[in-house]
């Protein structure tokens, strides 16, 4: 019998033998199977034995016998214990925020606008680049990126300067357009009221005076208006007596800047007369007093003109008198025609690098010199004048007084008018009327033709050497003259068929007037005086006013209506 | 004119600027001061720096400042309205002279005149 104070320990053990020897277990740290030995399996102390078993057997003869086991437990503890895991921290945390800049920009609309364009600018030239190679692209841009930074440090001093010359243009307008404020006022809005008061009669305002400081004494020989840019206009300067310098100038002014000279061009022969291209208004052909005849290009830069005939074979040996510009060939090369003392017609070509020239025609000799000397004895022709709306017609005027209709499709003359006793010295065909011509000469007189008739159909004696005449640009029947003793005449000869309207004094005494040129736009002529001077003069209304038309009509403009004003007059004269 | 200063006279676009634009730009501006009325000329950069200068300094600083951000103002008023304009001309009259800007590219060139009376 046992003592039931003594506690007895057993310890039952759960083993599967069978199962522990044969488990695997799949190792990722080998990628295979092993077998699991020594893994502590969870042991589970159990109160059942198999009844086969020794212990069993005694149990069960035990309870056979009905006796208390002995193996009875008063309390049973089962304790499990998993495995702790070690306390983690685990924690986020982002990468600090990078330096803060403030940055500020306005979006305008030219903001927009200017990247707009800049990337268009950016894409067109990159499909442009991508017709070339491209490493060769890539390798002058990196060239020309370096090159560019390399120019802005350096260049910021002195050169940068150079590129201010539109603005200083500008300002110099500016501060000149202060200083003749009251001439631009009167330019623009004066009308002389008093017209009015004085019956037909008008008056010619001056306003702007150009001269030159540093040529005093050369004579204003041609002047031109610029068609294009109204406001420009050519000034030549030179002197065709003997006994004065020896040089000559090409001015351009615009009376914007009436202080200094828009272009200036140094010759080393006096000009004789000016003509500027009607589109391409930068050409600028001259005529040298020495005979040659030079084409300027005023865009240009230097001093020399483009093309000069001084290595050309037909140059002219006498001092060339009229250049005017021509239609452009058949090739498209533009054309001028000269004519000068030595009495031939010639017209020049600008071809790629030299003129071309060709006779057109020579001046028939004057009727004092005998047979044998016709070749030694030359007739100077003094001017020349394109048709207007036949371009292969042209007048031709000389020493002798005669003036020769001409045409580029005949060699000789078709008419000859004998216009004046002494030089003829300008002719001009009308502006509308395709048969009407007017020409000036040293005999005192200004004729109107009508070409088909032999004599002039108007005549007028103005008291004094003419110098130069114009028709006007915006009137048939109106045209001005300037004369040796300092006047201007300006007639309308649908107003008044025998009178100037106005008969004025410019310069003072002792002076000529050389030359006179409408403004093609504006009722402004400029008038040049033999001492490098010229004046610009703005016309009264009463020497641009049109005829009354008949109650209740409107007064009518255009060309047909111009050119039918003149018929009038010429039918009346009849 | 401002067309043949743009075909003639601004000459497109010139790639190197060189010396005898200088001195055209030199003669200009001696001109400008000589003329009659013309108080002063002052040529500014493109910070409100001026460069050159016919007055004394203080005052031509003074004037380069306050007129570069009234040009810049302008200018940005003007395109505002319509990007494809442009500034040319800034004249500022006042009851004893006249103030010009010229501004160009990066730099301004300021004159100031007595207008005649």
């Amino acid at each position: 019998m046992s003592n039931l104070s003594e506690k007895t320990v057993v310890l039952r053990r759960a083993r599967l033998n069978a199962a522990t020897s044969s488990l695997m277990r799949f190792s990722f740290k080998e990628c295979c199977f092993k077998p699991v030995a020594d893994e502590p399996d969870i042991e589970i102390e159990g109160s059942l034995v198999h009844k086969d078993s020794e212990e069993g057997q005694i149990l069960c003869a035990e309870k056979e016998v009905g006796r208390k086991s002995k193996t009875l437990f008063s309390c049973i503890t089962t304790a499990t214990q998993t495995t702790i895991n070690p306390p983690r921290e685990v924690a986020c945390q982002t990468e600090s925020q990078p330096l803060l800049v403030n940055y500020s920009a306005t979006a305008n609309q030219w903001e927009i606008y200017d990247f707009y364009q800049e990337e268009l600018q950016k894409r067109t030239s990159s499909t442009k680049k991508d017709e070339k190679e491209n490493e060769i692209a890539e390798g002058a841009e990196g060239v020309h990126g370096n090159l560019s930074l390399l120019r802005d440090f350096t260049d910021k001093s002195d050169h940068d300067l150079a590129m201010l010359s539109t603005a200083a243009k500008l300002l110099e307008y500016a501060v000149n357009e202060n200083i003749n404020g009251d001439i631009i006022a009167d330019f623009k809005h004066f009308e002389d009221e008093a017209d009015e008061f004085r019956g037909d009669k008008g008056t010619l305002l001056p306003l702007w005076e150009f001269q030159y400081n540093k040529v005093k004494s050369l004579p204003v020989s041609a002047l031109c208006w610029n068609k294009k840019y109204n406001d420009l206009f050519a000034v030549g300067l030179g002197s065709h007596k003997f006994t004065e310098l020896e040089c000559g100038m090409l001015l351009f002014y615009t009376w914007r800047n009436n202080n200094h000279p828009e272009f200036l061009f140094n010759t080393d022969s006096g000009v004789m007369c000016v003509d500027i291209h009607e589109q391409k208004s930068h050409l600028v052909a001259v005529g040298l007093f020495n005979g040659n005849v030079c084409v300027y290009n005023l865009m240009a830069k230097g001093d020399q003109p483009i093309y000069n005939s001084m290595a050309s074979s037909g140059k002219h040996s006498g001092t060339v008198w009229q250049v005017k510009w021509w239609e452009d060939d058949l090739y498209g090369n533009h054309t001028f025609f000269s004519v000068s003392a030595d009495g031939r017609v010639v017209s020049w070509t600008l071809g790629k690098y030299e003129l071309f020239s060709t006779n057109i025609i020579k001046l028939p000799p004057m009727d004092k010199v005998p047979d044998d000397l016709n070749n030694v004895i030359v007739t100077a022709g003094l001017t020349l004048d394109f048709h207007k709306q036949k371009p292969y017609h042209f007048l031709v005027g000389t020493e002798a007084g005669k003036i020769h209709k001409g045409s580029t499709h005949y060699t000789r003359f078709i008419k000859t008018y004998e216009a004046h006793f002494r030089m003829v010295s300008c002719v001009r065909w009308n502006p509308f009327n395709p048969k009407v011509f007017i020409t000036c000469g040293m005999d005192w007189r200004v004729n109107i033709w009508d070409e088909t008739t032999d004599s002039p159909v108007f005549t007028f004696d103005l008291k004094s050497s003419v110098m130069d005449v114009a028709w006007a640009p915006y009137s048939s029947t109106v045209f001005a003259a300037v004369t040796a003793d300092g006047k201007v005449h300006v007639f309308d000869l649908s107003i008044n068929r025998f009178e100037a309207l106005c008969q004025q004094r410019v310069v003072s005494t002792k002076r000529h007037l050389t030359c006179i040129e409408f403004n093609p736009v504006h009722p402004i002529i400029i008038v040049g005086n033999d001492r490098g001077l010229v004046i610009s003069l703005k016309l009264s209304p009463n020497l641009r006013k049109n005829p009354k038309e008949e109650k209740g009509k409107e007064p009518s403009t255009g060309a047909e209506v111009e050119i039918a004003k003149m018929e009038k007059l010429l039918i009346l004269m009849r | 004119m401002k067309e043949y200063c743009a075909a003639t006279r601004t000459h497109g676009g010139r790639s190197t600027p060189d010396l005898s634009d200088m001195a055209e730009v030199e003669d200009t501006l001696k001109r400008i001061q000589a003329q009659h009325g013309v108080i002063g000329t002052i040529v500014v950069n493109g910070e409100g720096i001026p460069i050159r200068t016919t007055l004394d300094n203080s005052t031509s600083v003074q004037y380069a400042g306050l007129l570069h951000q009234l040009t810049m103002k302008a200018r940005s008023a003007v395109r505002d309205i319509d990007p494809q304009n442009e500034l040319t001309f800034l004249r500022i009259r006042s009851k004893k002279h006249e103030i010009m800007v010229a501004p160009d590219k990066e730099y301004l060139l300021i004159a100031i005149q007595n207008p005649s009376e």
